[in-house]
């Protein structure tokens, strides 16, 4: 699976309610209504009440607007923020278990380093590398790396914070069309 | 509220449905809710024993619909939670507020596949507004001020609890919250003042301007504004299926119900406007036709208090996110305000136009004498011969659109049925439910001989409780609807559409089940026999009324069309160019 990013793509900064099944909630409402989830990535916040979501729909298939509104009906959602591609930082984790053979490792390991990526399990014939970076960094290396042979694959799908400083805070708190 | 004492999860249970104001509620016990149906023989809630839980979901449907408050209905867990999922989809899909009551299973043993466990939670999570499990006594009340708040608050709509049994067992101080504290549910309810003040320069511009009145201006209890409203400007008003009676039909801007088998001056007013003044309705498929050929020429003003309604089917030029109650009082202002600065647009050609189309195109039928009964004609009677603020139930298909067609609704609250689900079988526990929250009222369902099978075994609850309703069967012996398309649309070739006039004996049914049972396959019977069943309160009465079979719904836009290609009774075709 190569996930590239999408001019299409919109990463949605959802804050839910800490509670049992909201998960459940925000993923029935994307089936019920016909919306493709790209990635989903759930954590706790700083606030133990409340876990941020971080989505990324795909709004060529479903449009975006409809997407805010209809997650901001669920009850536990507390806010929704759509982070814009160039206003946002975004990072995701990558692990997987490519073939390193005697006379391929050396090249493997120099492919990791180029990327600062990080071996983090070493077998016979194969190791376990993990990177950290910019969706469009881990898809680059997954291109490099697969003629090596990549035995098994897992990205973390995306998170992402606003842009700091410098400017003027570029949230854009959708929610706030309920007025 | 301080602390009173300890009680169980049962109690507490039923003491917040009491302070909840709750009269009545609709249910069956059984193996997980029994610990609860214990505390109700206390209370001073009215319990309906129902023959189906399904019955139990509709006839608090009905009950919501006529009393404008939410109906409440309480039934065991699995088979009984499955079978009032239709009801809820159905509130969900026409905004009814209801609280549902499931039991489930002991907390413990959720999980493991125990004896009638169902994920209720989970099954019934895309047809509630929304649902709760209860984890601990303690959160009780909480949750049933929360089930409530939600029911009847914003865009109204079902809500489910789920309650394991041991948490039932458990006990607890008993308290009763002030408020609730929801920060992720704040409905909006005042409309943009700027949007409003928008709105009203279209109104006062627009020269062919229609107003689009849905189900939202009953939930609203808005129909005296919309009067205002539409007195105030002249202009006409279209009530959509769930509007019927939402403005009166006898009154002269009342245009009645457009779409699907709408009548032909209702859709083509909406069709040929420069300005749709949608008023808590949401654009159904069944009202636009084609979407795409809706209406091409006019601007629209959106009032819904859903904010996803706005834009989710046409792009509204002045959307007002709010209670259409309180939006309308302020677009009334904001007119008069408009009105000093420059008079309205004349719009009397407009209405001479649309005058013209009521006078060339009425609905159509035609009932020979001595000839096979004609569905209308029943219900031209049935209207002529009770009360002005009779309630009427239906049930979905033909009879439902004849008897939004034929009936004249002149007050709010006087139809029930069911709009955006098409719930066969929803007449009988709906008139049921209504005849229980209005009980100083005349009710009627108006019910097909398809329909009525499905819930037909509820009379045999409303003979117990003794609750009079009264229902008319349209018997044409077909599943009439898929019938009238086959011919329409796949040659006339007939699939598993027939189901007999006589099998089953409906006048024995009824009679079976307590009520009076009639038969009418004439013309002549049909005043005398409504009046004798008028006269009837101590019991239910079902007339089987033998109608002709041949007949279908006119006008007809067919599935996917646009309203411009409206199929008019073929005795009607010439008229139209």
């Amino acid at each position: 699976m190569n996930v590239t990013f999408n001019a299409r793509h919109h990463i949605l900064s959802v804050l839910v309610e800490n509670k049992a099944g909201v998960l459940t909630r925000v993923a029935a409402l994307f089936s019920r209504r016909a919306f493709n989830i790209v990635s989903l990535a759930v954590s706790p916040t700083e606030d133990e009440r409340f876990s941020r979501m971080t989505i990324v729909v795909d709004a060529d298939a479903s449009p975006l607007e409809q997407i805010v509104k209809q997650l901001n009906k669920l009850i536990p959602v507390i806010k929704i923020s759509e982070i814009a591609h160039d206003e946002g930082v975004e990072r995701e984790m990558m692990l997987f278990t490519v073939k390193a053979v005697a006379d391929t490792r050396s090249q493997v390991t120099e492919l990791s380093s180029i990327f600062d990526a990080k071996i983090i399990d070493v077998g016979y014939e194969a190791m376990t590398i993990m990177l950290v970076g910019e969706p469009d960094k881990l898809d680059a290396f997954t291109d490099l790396i697969r003629p090596f042979g990549i035995v098994e694959m897992q990205r973390t799908g995306r998170i992402a914070m606003p842009k700091l400083a410098r400017q003027p805070i570029r949230l854009r708190a959708v929610k706030s069309i309920r007025g | 509220m301080k602390p009173t004492g300890k009680i169980t999860g049962a109690q507490a249970l039923i003491k917040s449905l009491e302070m909840e104001g709750t009269e009545v509620m609709f249910g069956l016990p059984g193996g997980a809710i029994l610990p609860v149906y214990d505390p109700l023989i206390d209370s001073s809630i009215r319990h309906i024993l129902v023959r189906h839980e399904q019955g139990a979901g509709h006839m608090a449907s009905g009950y919501a619909h006529a009393t404008g408050r939410p109906g409440v209905a309480m039934v065991t867990s699995g088979p009984a939670a499955t079978n009032i999922v239709t009801p809820l989809a159905d509130a969900y899909l026409d905004s009814v507020p209801m609280v549902v009551v499931t039991g489930q299973v002991p907390y413990a043993a959720i999980g493991t596949d125990a004896f009638q466990e169902c994920d209720t939670v989970g099954i019934t999570m895309p047809v509630t507004k929304h649902n709760w499990l209860v984890t601990d006594a303690r959160d009780i009340p909480t949750i049933v001020r929360e089930a409530f708040h939600v029911a009847t608050t914003g865009r109204p709509g079902p809500v489910l609890i789920d309650f394991p049994k041991d948490i039932a067992n458990q006990s607890m101080d008993w308290y009763w919250p002030d408020g609730v504290d929801m920060p992720g549910y704040k409905p909006n309810t005042k409309g943009h003042p700027k949007q409003v003040k928008d709105a009203a320069r279209l109104v006062v511009q627009a020269k062919r301007p229609v107003i689009y009145a849905g189900g939202g201006i009953l939930k609203a209890r808005a129909a005296e504004a919309l009067k205002a409203f539409a007195e105030l400007t002249g202009i006409p008003v279209v009530t959509t299926l769930m509007a019927r009676g939402a403005f009166p039909d006898q009154h002269e801007l009342c245009l009645g119900m457009p779409g699907m088998h709408g009548n032909y001056t209702a859709i083509t007013a909406l069709q040929q406007s420069d300005l749709l003044i949608a008023l808590g309705a949401r654009f159904d498929d069944r009202v636009t036709g084609k979407v795409s050929a809706f209406a091409p020429d006019a601007k629209i003003i959106h009032v819904d208090i859903d904010p996803a309604e706005q834009g989710k089917v046409r792009r509204p030029d002045v959307p007002i996110v709010g209670d259409c109650k309180q939006v309308i009082e302020e677009l009334i202002k904001a007119t008069k305000a408009e009105h000093n600065k420059h008079p309205q647009a004349d719009i009397s050609e407009w209405r001479t136009t649309i005058h013209q189309w009521q006078i060339d195109f009425p609905l159509y039928y035609e009932q020979e004498d001595g000839g096979t009964l004609k569905p209308q004609f029943v219900i031209e009677k049935l209207r002529e011969h009770t009360p002005d603020d009779c309630i009427l139930a239906s049930g979905v298909g033909q009879h439902q659109m004849w008897a939004s067609q034929h009936w004249q609704f002149n007050h709010p609250y006087t139809w029930i049925n069911s709009g955006g689900l098409g719930t066969m079988g929803y007449a009988v526990p709906a008139a049921i439910g209504a005849k229980v929250g209005r009980p100083d009222r005349m009710v009627w369902a108006v019910d097909g001989d398809g329909c009525f099978q499905m819930t037909a075994q509820e009379l045999v609850t409303a003979t117990a409780e003794k609750i009079p309703v009264k229902i008319a069967i349209l018997n044409n012996a077909y599943l009439g609807m898929v019938r009238q398309w086959q011919e329409l649309f796949y040659e006339e070739r007939y699939s598993e559409v027939y189901l007999s006039p006589d099998l089953p004996d409906y006048v024995k049914w009824a009679e079976a089940m307590g009520c009076v049972g009639m038969r009418v396959d004439n013309a002549d019977d049909v005043v005398t026999t409504i009046e004798k069943a008028n006269e009837i309160n101590d019991r239910p009465v079902v007339i089987d009324f033998r109608t002709d079979y041949r007949e279908k719904v006119y006008p007809m836009v067919a599935a996917g069309t646009s309203n411009d290609d409206v199929i008019l009774h073929p005795a009607l075709n010439e008229k139209a160019r």
